[in-house]
C-alpha cells in the first residue's frame, strides 16, 4: 500500500530480492495480479494518468499476499489509514512491513495487541533512519541491555543546519534552496518543527521500553527562529549545533536544537543520519547512513520483508 | 615592594571550608592578607554546608603571580581547609547558546540570575551583533559547576530563558 518515493522503490527492487508484488495501491486505486503485477507499467500508469491501476484502493488488501507493505503517507493520532491496513492484515494472519511511521509511533501498543492475536508479525525497520539497520540492532543486542538512544534522525533539518553553518546563511534562505533542491518538503513544518523525528524517537522509546510512547510522550523542539549568529557563536567554540532526539535512560525523551563539537561523531553532515546507542556492557554504538530515499528506505523494508522468512 | 618587572597581579578565586565558630573568617582571611594578596570579594554562602558540614566560602583575590604559591601554604599552615584553588573547583565546564532579544531583556540581569545559584558560575561569554533586520542575538556562554550540579543549572538556565522568551540550546550532557 503506498505508491510514493518508498512504495514505488519496494516495488521495482522486489523482484531483485527474489519476492512477486501481488498487489500495489495508491491512493486513487489500485492493481492486482496473483502471478504478479507488471511494476513497470503500474508506475507508468501512476505517472500518466494518477494511479496505478482501476480497481479499487482496497481491493489490494483481497490480494493473495504473504506479506503488507505499508507506505501510506505518516499521519498523526489515529494513524489512519495505515493503521487500518496494519489491522486488516493481522487479522487475516499476514505479516505487516511498515514504512509508514504513524501506527508504530501513535499507536504501538494496538499495533503490537493485534500482532499477538496474529500469526503474522509486525516488522517497522524502515520507519527509523532510513537506511540505517537501528531497529535490527536492538533486538541483536537485546533491548534491556540498551540503556539510551540518541542520534540525528532528520536528514531535511541537518541538511539546514549544516549549510547554515557552512555558508554562513540565513535560515529562510537555506530552507528555500533545500526545497529547490528537493531534500525539503514544499510544506517542510514536519521535518523542522521537530515532528518526524520525535516520532521517530517515541518509535526507539517503545522498541526500548516495551510500549507505551506516542508522539505526545516527546518534548520537542525544532530548528525554526535558530539565528546565523547562533551559528557563528557556536562555530568560534569549535562547535555547531544538530537536530538531536534522545530517548534517555530514565524513560524520558527529547527532540531538541542541541550544541555538540564540531568533530563530534553525531555532527553529521548534510542529509545524513545518525544512530548512537548507549549499551550496558559493550560501551557506546554508532551507525550512520542515508535517513530518506525511495531506494535507502526500500531498502530497509526488503531487509525486513526478507527476516520474516 | 616591586616583584620583577612584567608581572602584573593576577586573580585568583579560593574556595575555603570554614567551621562554623566566630573568628573564623578572620583567621582564615589574616593570612591572605600577610602574605601580599589583596583581597578583592568575599562569598560567603551562608547556608549552604559542605558534606562535611562546614561552611564554603570564597574568596577573590590578586597578587603578583610568584607571591600566590606562599599564600596557599600559609592558608594551610593557619590549619584553614582549601578545597579548591581557581577554577579547578568546579569540577565540570558546559557550553550554551542562548538566543533571543538579549539586551531587551538585560543580559546582565539574565547573567547575575544564573549565577545566582552558588554552585554555578559564568566563566566565559561571547555575544554576537544584532542582526539588524530584528532584534535577535545570540550569546554563547560557558558555565562552570560543581561536579553533580551541571544538570541543575540547566534547568535553572531554561527556567530564566523561558521567564525572558529566550531560547537555550543547551549540549547533551548528563549521559556516560
Amino acid at each position: 500500500m503506498g505508491a510514493g518515493a518508498v512504495g514505488r522503490s519496494v516495488a521495482e527492487l522486489a523482484g531483485e530480492y527474489g519476492h512477486t508484488v501481488v498487489a500495489l495501491a495508491d491512493s486513487a486505486g489500485s492493481v492486482v495480479d496473483d502471478g504478479g503485477v507488471d511494476v513497470a507499467q503500474a508506475l507508468d500508469n501512476k505517472d500518466t494518468v494518477g494511479s496505478v491501476g482501476e480497481a479499487d484502493p482496497s481491493d489490494a488488501l483481497g490480494a493473495a499476499y504473504d506479506v503488507l507493505v505499508e507506505a501510506t503517507p505518516t499521519t498523526l493520532g489515529d494513524a489512519h489509514p495505515g493503521f487500518e491496513h496494519v489491522r486488516a492484515a493481522l487479522e487475516t494472519d499476514r505479516h505487516v512491513v511498515l514504512a509508514n511511521k504513524g501506527p508504530v509511533a501513535e499507536r504501538y501498543d494496538d499495533v503490537m495487541a493485534l500482532a499477538d492475536e496474529s500469526a503474522g508479525d509486525v516488522r517497522f525497520e524502515a520507519t527509523v533512519g532510513g537506511a540505517i539497520p537501528a531497529i535490527a540492532t536492538i533486538e541483536g543486542l537485546g533491548a534491556e541491555t540498551v540503556t539510551a538512544a540518541r542520534g540525528v534522525l532528520n536528514g531535511t533539518a541537518n541538511f539546514i543546519l549544516t549549510r547554515m553553518a557552512a555558508e554562513g546563511l540565513g535560515y529562510e534562505h537555506v530552507l528555500a534552496e533545500a526545497q529547490d533542491l528537493g531534500v525539503a518538503e514544499a510544506d517542510p513544518t514536519f521535518d523542522v518543527e521537530g515532528t518526524d523525528a520525535a516520532l521517530k524517537c517515541a518509535i526507539l522509546a517503545n522498541v526500548l521500553h516495551g510500549g507505551g510512547y506516542s508522539l505526545e510522550d516527546v518534548s520537542v523542539e525544532g530548528i525554526t527562529g535558530i539565528p546565523g549568529s547562533a551559528l557563528d557563536m557556536a562555530a568560534e567554540d569549535g562547535r555547531t549545533v544538530r537536530l538531536i532526539g534522545e530517548v534517555r535512560e530514565d524513560g524520558s525523551v527529547r527532540v531538541g536544537p542541541r550544541l555538540v563539537p564540531e568533530n563530534d561523531t553525531l555532527a553529521v553532515s548534510g542529509t545524513m543520519n545518525i544512530v548512537q546507542f548507549e549499551t550496558e556492557h559493550a560501551g557506546r554504538l554508532n551507525i550512520s547512513g542515508r535517513g530518506a530515499g525511495g531506494p535507502e528506505t526500500a531498502t530497509a523494508v526488503l531487509a525486513d520483508v526478507g527476516r520474516l522468512e | 615592594m616591586e616583584d620583577e618587572p612584567g608581572d602584573r597581579p593576577q586573580a585568583h578565586t579560593v574556595r575555603l571550608e570554614l567551621v562554623d565558630e566566630p573568628g573564623e573568617l578572620l583567621r582564615a582571611l589574616e593570612p591572605i592578607a600577610n602574605n601580599g594578596g589583596n583581597l578583592l570579594s568575599i562569598f560567603h554562602e551562608r547556608g549552604s554546608l559542605t558534606p562535611r558540614g562546614h561552611i564554603p566560602v570564597e574568596v577573590d583575590l590578586e597578587c603578583h603571580p610568584s607571591r600566590f604559591p606562599g599564600i596557599i601554604d600559609a592558608l594551610r599552615d593557619a590549619g584553614v581547609n582549601v578545597i579548591r584553588v581557581d577554577r579547578e573547583h568546579y569540577g565540570e565546564q558546559v557550553t550554551i547558546l542562548l538566543i533571543g532579544d538579549l539586551i531587551e531583556t538585560d543580559l546582565s540581569d539574565t547573567l547575575t540570575r544564573i549565577e545566582s545559584n552558588a554552585s554555578t558560575s559564568v566563566v566565559d561569554l561571547s555575544l554576537s551583533g544584532q542582526n539588524g533586520t530584528d532584534d535577535v542575538s545570540s550569546a554563547r556562554m560557558r558555565l562552570a559547576a560543581e561536579t553533580g550540579n551541571v544538570i541543575g543549572a540547566l534547568d535553572a538556565v531554561r527556567e530564566i530563558a523561558s521567564e525572558k522568551d529566550l531560547r537555550v540550546v543547551e549540549p547533551l550532557v548528563g549521559e556516560p
